[in-house]
């Protein structure tokens, strides 16, 4: 058994925060938090001209043929440090999904830009009637000839707004059992019949509604089986399983132990406070814990094996510790803890306060902590179903 | 990275699993708890080399890795050991890192002797409730002045506990058998202090994982309301929690026992983390296991009343998590300053 990652890590590691000191620019990060778009295309480009796209897929594919957990270290790092990461991520996700199951003209059309850089994809599966369960999506897909009609409405459509495509779940046979009247298709978003409206959220990260009236996809976009969505959405998912954890909360330590040693001006005196102790104790135990779990993933992705049950412990545990942590900072700061990053005077330059609203989201996409228990409690622990 | 066991540790994990599956069942656990002490397994224990392998081969033993004994320890807990496995090794380890005299560590070595430590530094001439101490011949203890080697024949009284462990309060009044000095020997016993709380640690998972999976049994079998009561939210959100804390326990332990060699900067914080950590888990795994047996769990007919006592006990007889955090992030503090 062994804990160590090795000294090639520490020279990745060491790569990733000398590309971060060049391209992850204060007025980057800034722009990103004000903005609220996860993505930004300068610093994407520059990902991919180092190769940190796909950095796990062969060389051949256009990769760097990395293990699991060199690419689990780039990502921690890049997570870590804050950067705008959203737009990549789905647009993998959607790269992984073709690269197992794409007609040779999508793998052409659509994997080798979006390796290169040029083209992003947003996920369009949430609607405004249903979420966690994702397989109840409404919005319809008819076919005409060569191509599909798209009608309907996709909520959370992260993204959209700088996207190419929308990977879009649609029900194509509404007479057949909800699993498997769906059909996945990549819809293009810069035409007549789709429209994109942004919502506004709670940590200003800006995702959208897409409208779609008579948007057309042509067959050749469709992925997968008609009426075989849902195995696509089943492949889609295994690839969302080994994500960094714990990033986000250990820059908020970070910031924490800053404001502590810093001499708080207006706050509580920090030094010698036995609660801010066992807080910034705690914190950093559970940070671990996260970071372990997420690197277990990785691991067994490593050896042959598919993380699942591991995948969602990891993504419920660190989840759930920052909404903690942020909660509990914010009362360790007192009455100053609730200042925005807007007040020059925010303790921890308002850090704590954007984490606490930042956190609840985290809790909600990508599975919500009840999705990912259930998920644990019946594959993992074999605990009968409801 | 590799986070499966190597060939002999498997085997070692076997070897023990099989001692304990014979001879740490629960009835021997129950028949046991009036003196938390079972002779019996422990002339097991000690006969096949639980005590000597803690020690590095220049002092005879067979110098199993930190992260050997903690694999040991968490069979240790999953079977509920009534015998002061952990303590014995830790002190072993302590006193042949002091120097003591060569015989005693062997006796030691062998089992003959029962080693523990005082986990806390002594107040008014008094070690309070310390590990093992109603059935070891002798006690480490740091003053302010030395590590003292204590015999215990005649310095203790019982300590009546929740765990059922031999606890004692040791008086200090009578001349200690050896005593070592110098920042040295200080060092040394920190580092006892911190293998004891990694092995801890291990034992502690080893316990709460069993205790869940007495959970996950009940609650698969048990029916309620015409369904398994496991098919309930409310009943399996909360085992998947404990769960998951337990996942991330087992790996903190493991990776605190593999720090002592692998990475010596961090081994002393991941030791106090994965203790902290694995208490609260376990606490929490013995707690909902009792819970989703429902007035069974209140029996004491059942067993999972023994979990649920020792996981708070286990960790309670040297610390709550709260201070140890405490202790950690005072020391993060002190490093950025
Ligand atoms: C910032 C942000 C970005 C997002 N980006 C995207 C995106 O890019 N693409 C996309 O498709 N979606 C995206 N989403 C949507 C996200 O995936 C959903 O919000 C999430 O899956 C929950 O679905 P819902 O909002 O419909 O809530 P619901 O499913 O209605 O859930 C409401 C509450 O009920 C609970 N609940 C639901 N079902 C169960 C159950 N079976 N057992 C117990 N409790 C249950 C949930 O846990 C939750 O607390 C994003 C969401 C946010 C907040």
């Amino acid at each position: 058994m062994e804990f160590g990652l090795g000294g090639g890590h520490d020279a990745l590691v060491d790569d990733v925060r000398r590309f971060l000191g060049e391209h992850l620019t204060p007025e980057l990060l800034a722009r990103v938090r004000r903005g609220g778009t996860y993505h930004d295309w300068d610093f994407h480009r520059a990902l991919v001209a180092k190769g940190w796209m796909a950095p796990g897929w062969p060389v051949e594919l256009g990769g760097q043929g990395r293990p699991p957990l060199e690419v689990l270290a780039i990502a921690e790092e890049l997570q870590r440090a804050g950067a705008p990461m959203l737009g990549l991520g789905t647009t993998m996700l959607v790269a992984s999904v073709l690269r197992h199951l794409g007609t040779a003209a999508q793998k052409e059309a659509v994997v080798r830009p979006a390796l290169a850089g040029e083209i992003l994809i947003a996920l369009g599966f949430s609607e405004p009637e249903s979420g966690s369960d994702v397989a109840a999506a409404q919005t319809r897909a008819v076919r005409d000839g060569d191509e599909w009609v798209v009608n309907g409405q996709k909520m959370f459509t992260t993204n959209a707004h700088e996207a190419d495509y929308a990977f879009l779940l649609a029900r194509t046979d509404p007479t057949l059992p909800k699993h498997r009247g769906l059909t996945t298709f990549l819809v293009p978003l810069r035409q007549e019949g789709v429209e994109i409206r942004p919502i506004t959220t709670l940590s200003g990260e800006r995702t959208n509604i897409t409208f779609y009236a008579d948007a057309r996809v042509p067959d050749a976009l469709r992925i997968g089986e008609v009426n075989g969505g849902w195995e696509v959405m089943t492949v889609g998912l295994t690839y969302e399983r080994t994500s960094a954890a714990g990033g986000d909360s250990i820059r908020l330590l970070e910031a924490m132990e800053d404001w502590a040693v810093g001499g708080t001006p207006h706050g509580r005196s920090a030094d010698h406070d036995e609660r801010v102790h066992e807080a910034f104790g705690r914190a950093a135990t559970e940070n671990e814990v996260s970071v372990l779990l997420s690197r277990r993933s990785a691991w067994l992705d490593s050896i042959g094996e598919l993380p699942g049950v591991e995948g969602s412990m990891a993504k419920l545990f660190s989840s759930e510790a920052i909404t903690r942590q942020s909660a509990q900072f914010i009362d360790l700061l007192g009455p100053e803890g609730i200042r925005t990053e807007e007040d020059r005077g925010a303790p921890a330059r308002g850090e704590v306060e954007w984490a606490y609203r930042f956190a609840q989201g985290t809790t909600i996409y990508g599975g919500t902590s009840e999705i990912q228990r259930t998920i644990i409690a019946q594959r993992g622990l074999g605990l009968p179903r409801g | 990275m590799d986070l499966n066991p190597s060939f002999e540790q498997r085997q070692l994990v076997e070897a023990f699993s099989t001692l304990y599956r014979g001879e740490s069942t629960t009835e021997r656990v129950r028949a046991a708890e009036a003196t938390g002490f079972d002779p019996g397994l422990w002339e097991a224990l000690a006969g096949a080399g639980g005590v000597e392998m803690a020690l590095p081969l220049r002092a005879g033993g067979s110098g199993a890795s930190l992260l050997d004994l903690a694999l040991v320890a968490e069979v240790h807990g999953r079977h509920l050991g009534s015998a002061p496995l952990v303590e014995a090794q830790v002190s072993a380890r302590l006193l042949e890192r002091l120097g003591g005299a060569a015989p005693v560590v062997a006796d030691v070595a062998a089992g003959r002797q029962i080693l523990t430590v005082a986990l806390a530094p002594p107040g008014s001439g008094t070690a309070r409730g310390v590990p093992a101490a109603m059935v070891a011949d002798a006690v480490l203890v740091l003053d302010d002045r030395c590590v003292a080697l204590v015999g215990l024949a005649d310095a203790r009284t019982p300590v009546h506990n929740l765990a059922a462990l031999p606890l004692a309060d040791v008086r200090l009044d009578a001349d200690p058998l050896a005593t070592f000095g110098g920042e040295e020997a200080r060092r040394s016993f920190a580092t006892a202090l911190d293998e004891w709380m990694a092995l801890t640690a291990s034992a502690l998972v080893g316990l709460g994982r069993r205790a869940l999976e007495l959970a996950v049994d009940y609650a698969t079998t048990r029916q309620a309301f015409g369904a398994p009561i496991g098919s309930f939210q409310a009943v399996a959100h909360r085992l998947a929690d404990a769960a998951t804390a337990l996942d991330g326990a087992t790996l903190l332990s493991r990776e605190a026992a593999w720090a002592s060699e692998g990475d010596p900067a961090r081994a002393s914080d991941l030791a106090a983390m994965a203790f902290a950590f694995a208490a609260e888990a376990a606490q929490v795994a013995g707690e909902w296991s009792l819970h989703v047996h429902g007035g069974y769990g209140f029996m004491l007919e059942y067993d999972v009343q023994l979990y649920f006592r020792r996981a708070k006990g286990w960790a309670a007889v040297y610390s709550d998590p709260g201070r140890v955090y405490a202790g950690l992030g005072a020391r993060a503090l002190a490093r950025r300053a």
